[in-house]
């Protein structure tokens, strides 16, 4: 999960830990995410590809510190995914087949023992990394190790046992990662179960560097990895470049098929426009998907002779207003009722690039998306789907409330769409009685700003929006509306809304319980929670959005993953 | 006053010139000055057109407010009934673009912006904000700059060293740089900025106007401190002492007439610069703060249309250029009116 221009944060467990600073606005949309694909997603047969040549993407900008251990942003790990791989991932495939987990350089997907807190993982023999140096069990104690070193968003494994007492002076997960390298075994001892172990395993943060690296950060030096390739180089002013690792083979297709190009490159500097204008003239193979196209560039693409060149796909994402649930007019639940049946969400569409770009959403899980189920109870209409607002629903509920003619601050980023959702919701409260004006501020400070509750008596509604991390609706509807989510005067405090209600968090606990041991029974209180949250209004979800893949004439092979998206290396150039 | 009559009468080549009240001759030179004259009708006009935006929204507000977003409604295109922002074509049907102009001044003349408002008529309320701004942080801005200046002028020794100091901490940071920091920290703070007992809200458009007023304090102050400082040991201030004038009335009785020229000669220059700060500030979103929109606002909002809808941006890029070009003018032609050495040139 991840927002725009900003970096992820996770909740572990009950511990909800850091999201980080935004490295570049074109990590936009966010590491990790899922979804659907469209029609126009297509998934060719890598039978028919053919290696060779030199893959160049053009990206706004850079995603700052290289190291795989701090970076937490789609851009790179698009590319460490080429590079590195961890015990288990994402099966590299597009569609739905690529949100299945499978062992990559463990042999299998071990069963818990000890009650779900231990996992024993034997480690394939005969992988080098790019250095030639080969794979053992004890790299992934430094692995594990530089998580804690390194600063960046330890909270995935902050469950290991020893991980407590770590920081970035030292680490001692002698009891919680435990390396056998004469047997290949790699032990992994949990304080507490935890049904999305494998989930957080299968991100690049787990992913397998050398024991001999360093536990402090390496900068822009990628340390190396197994993968079918390696760093060459990286300068975040001009460009990252990926060449073949020498000694990568392939030894499971699903995790780490072999790639087509013979090099990846990454330029970054130009003009999102110019991006485009540069694929469509052949002169680059991609427009990286993070950045936005600008809206009237976005209507040239709507040109038949384009029509294969672009790629629309769904994705589990929600883009929101939180309501100040701490202070008024929102603290008040018939006011948030009435806002959000106010909420004009076909306008908010239209400001996303319209319905073939965004789908209007009431509800806090996405669709596509484990437990969810469609509710939306604030339109028009069926309360299934979206429809119309509700006005004189929402009036009534504001005269009810009694806070009418309350002063509202909307607080939102200030590049244009930002500005252009701020100024729409200050139209919706100003049509059922309220005094709305905006505060808006730049994208690498509202996140932090808003998040914080020190803030909190200085904004009514604060746009935001959350990607997937993996697919658990844990990851939204306990990760953003979850008691234990909320930390009071910190930058990284998720539960924007500070909405915290007991009934909804006792049906958290219970499905993250009944995860481990009866699945269905934990999507079915999942569902429960979501329709809840929803009927108390934390959020005005506004809508799930579309990415939009720009490709070269000369590209096949186009493939989306719900994961990672765009699966950079099982793309191949016309010889 | 009375070196400016002295002089009058000492240089002036016409003994029927002489006697003349300064500000009668300085008005007969602007007149005379076409050029001049001609600038002072394009801004005037430009500020009649604003003043009447009303006017012209009336017929085309929707919702009551022209600068509510508008992005699900219609309008009359020859006669028919058209979408405002209309989906992309083609398989895709990527995209919203707003409706182009219509040259109809009553749907859309110069077409939509990306939220579907009337370009036309955000030109001209964005004319208010940015006129209202630029000239009173121009005026708040020789305000300040002048009482400095003649405090400072005046007394001199530790109070000019102390003042002017300032001024120069000031003046050495980057005007914009130092705009935008102001800017980016005002705005953030909900209850707005309590001056005594003066209360600016955030997104007010005193939050822009008092940030640019200041910022350029500095550059007013020292050519007038300069004007004080020549003028403050002149015989008929000597005078005014010797005659027991306090000091209150020697600054605003004997000194300050005789500066205020060199003031007005900089204020409609200072109008100029504060309304492309103004529109800089915008643009960069921290000047002029929605729902208000400003010509700094609009370009920056037509950014991403400029391929398609060119107008948005170049609309409100030709008013701010007429604007400051026609204060410029007007400034240069003032500057020649007051200038005592252009006395030469009156027939």
């Amino acid at each position: 999960m991840q927002r725009i221009g900003s970096k992820k944060s996770k909740l572990s467990g009950k511990t909800r830990l850091g999201s980080l600073v935004v490295l570049t606005i074109a990590a936009l949309t966010a590491a990790a995410c899922g979804g659907s694909a469209s029609p126009s997603s297509s998934s060719s047969s890598a039978a028919t590809g053919h290696p060779g040549g030199v893959f160049t993407i053009l990206a706004n900008s850079a995603f700052g510190v290289a190291d795989p251990a701090q970076n937490y942003t789609l851009e790179e790990w698009q590319l460490l995914i080429d590079t590195h791989d961890g015990l288990v991932t994402f099966a590299k495939q597009g569609g739905i087949a690529g949100t299945k987990i499978v062992p990559d350089l463990a042999t299998s997907i071990p069963a818990p023992t000890n009650g779900g807190k231990t996992y024993v993982f034997h480690i394939r023999k005969g992988i080098k990394f790019s250095n030639g140096e080969v794979l053992k069990p004890s790299d992934f104690v430094t692995t594990f190790k530089r998580q804690f070193t390194v600063p960046g968003p330890t909270s995935f494994y902050s469950g290991i046992v020893g991980a407590s007492s770590c920081n970035t002076k030292g680490c001692d997960l002698s009891q919680g990662v435990i390396a056998n390298n004469s047997a290949s075994t790699l032990t992994i001892n949990l304080t507490a179960p935890d049904p999305e172990i494998m989930d957080q395993l299968s991100l690049p943060f787990a992913m397998a560097v050398p024991g001999s690296t360093s536990l402090k950060l390496t900068g822009n030096n990628v340390p190396p990895g197994t993968g079918p390739y390696m760093w060459k180089s990286y300068n975040p002013n001009t460009e990252a470049v990926l060449v073949r690792n020498p000694y990568f083979h392939v030894w499971s297709a699903a995790a780490q098929p072999k790639g087509y190009p013979n090099e990846i490159i990454e330029k970054y500097g130009l003009q999102v426009s110019d991006e485009v204008t540069q694929v469509e003239n052949g002169q680059a193979d991609e427009v990286f998907d993070g950045d936005q196209i600008p809206s009237d560039q976005l209507t040239t693409l709507n040109s038949a002779q384009y029509a294969n060149q672009v790629h629309v796909n769904t994705l589990t994402a929600d883009w929101y207003m939180a309501l100040n649930t701490s202070h008024a007019p929102f603290n008040n639940k018939l006011a948030r009722q009435a806002i959000n049946y106010a909420a004009n969400r076909a306008a908010y569409v239209k400001i996303a690039g319209g319905s073939s770009l965004a789908v209007p959403a009431c509800q806090i899980l996405p669709p596509n998306f484990p437990s969810y189920k469609p509710y939306c109870p604030y339109t028009t209409g069926a309360q299934t789907v979206w429809s119309a607002p509700d006005l004189t629903k929402a009036k009534q509920l504001v005269q009810q409330s009694g806070t009418a003619g309350d002063k509202v601050v909307v607080d939102s980023t200030n590049d244009q769409v930002g500005t252009a959702l701020a100024e729409q919701m200050v139209s919706d409260l100003n049509a059922i009685g309220y005094q709305a004006s905006t505060q808006l501020l730049t994208a690498s400070n509202q996140y932090p700003y808003v998040q914080n509750s020190a803030n909190s008596a200085t904004w009514g509604v604060a746009w935001s929006a959350w990607y997937q991390d993996y697919p658990a609706p844990s990851d939204f509807l306990n990760v953003l509306l979850g008691c234990t989510s909320i930390h009071k005067n910190s930058d990284a405090s998720p539960n924007i809304a500070e909405f915290c209600d007991p009934a909804i968090e006792k049906l958290i606990n219970q499905a993250e319980s009944a995860e481990a041991t009866n699945p269905s029974k934990a999507a079915s209180l999942w569902t429960q929670v979501d329709h809840m949250d929803t009927q108390q209004a934390p959020w005005v979800d506004l809508y799930n959005p579309k990415q939009i893949d720009v490709l070269a004439k000369s590209v096949h092979g186009y493939q989306w993953n719900p994961q990672w998206y765009i699966l950079i290396d099982q793309m191949w150039l016309s010889s | 006053m009375a070196a400016v009559a002295e002089q009058t009468t000492v240089i002036g080549l016409r003994p029927a010139v002489a006697g003349r009240n300064p500000w009668a001759l300085a008005w007969r030179r602007l007149r005379r000055n076409r050029v001049a004259l001609a600038a002072l009708g394009v801004f005037l006009l430009i500020v009649l057109l604003s003043l009447a935006a009303p006017l012209y929204a009336h017929d085309i507000a929707h919702d009551g407010n022209v600068l509510s977003p508008n992005l699900n409604g219609t309008t009359l295109v020859n006669g028919k009934v058209t979408a405002v922002m209309q989906q992309g074509g083609g398989v895709l049907k990527l995209g919203e673009a707003p409706i182009g102009p219509t040259l109809d001044v009553r749907h859309y003349f110069l077409g939509a912006d990306g939220i579907g408002r009337d370009v036309a008529a955000l030109l001209l309320y964005g004319g208010r904000a940015s006129l209202q701004i630029g000239v009173t942080s121009a005026v708040l801005c020789c305000v300040v700059a002048t009482l400095i200046a003649l405090i400072a002028g005046f007394f001199g020794g530790l109070i000019d060293t102390i003042l002017s100091r300032v001024m120069d901490i000031v003046w050495a940071f980057p005007a914009y740089l130092l705009a935008i920091c102001l800017a980016t920290v005002l705005l953030t703070k909900s209850t707005g900025i309590q001056i005594a007992f003066l209360h600016v809200r955030a997104a007010s458009l005193w939050t822009p106007t008092v940030i640019i007023g200041l910022i350029y304090v500095p550059y007013v102050y020292r050519p007038v401190r300069g004007q004080v400082l020549s003028v403050v040991n002149k015989e008929f201030v000597e005078a005014a002492i010797a005659q027991g004038a306090s000091n209150v009335r020697l600054i605003f009785s004997e000194i300050l007439p005789n500066v205020v020229s060199t003031v007005i000669v900089l204020l409609p220059l200072m109008i100029a610069t504060t309304i492309l700060t103004e529109a800089a500030l915008s643009f960069l979103s921290v000047g002029v703060q929605p729902p208000n929109v400003s010509w700094g606002t609009i370009i920056n909002n037509g950014q991403q249309l400029l391929y398609t809808r060119p107008w948005v941006s170049i609309a409100p890029g030709i008013m701010i250029v007429l604007t400051v070009l026609s204060l410029n003018v007007l400034g240069d032609g003032v500057r020649d009116a007051l200038d005592p050495r252009a006395k030469l040139r009156v027939g």
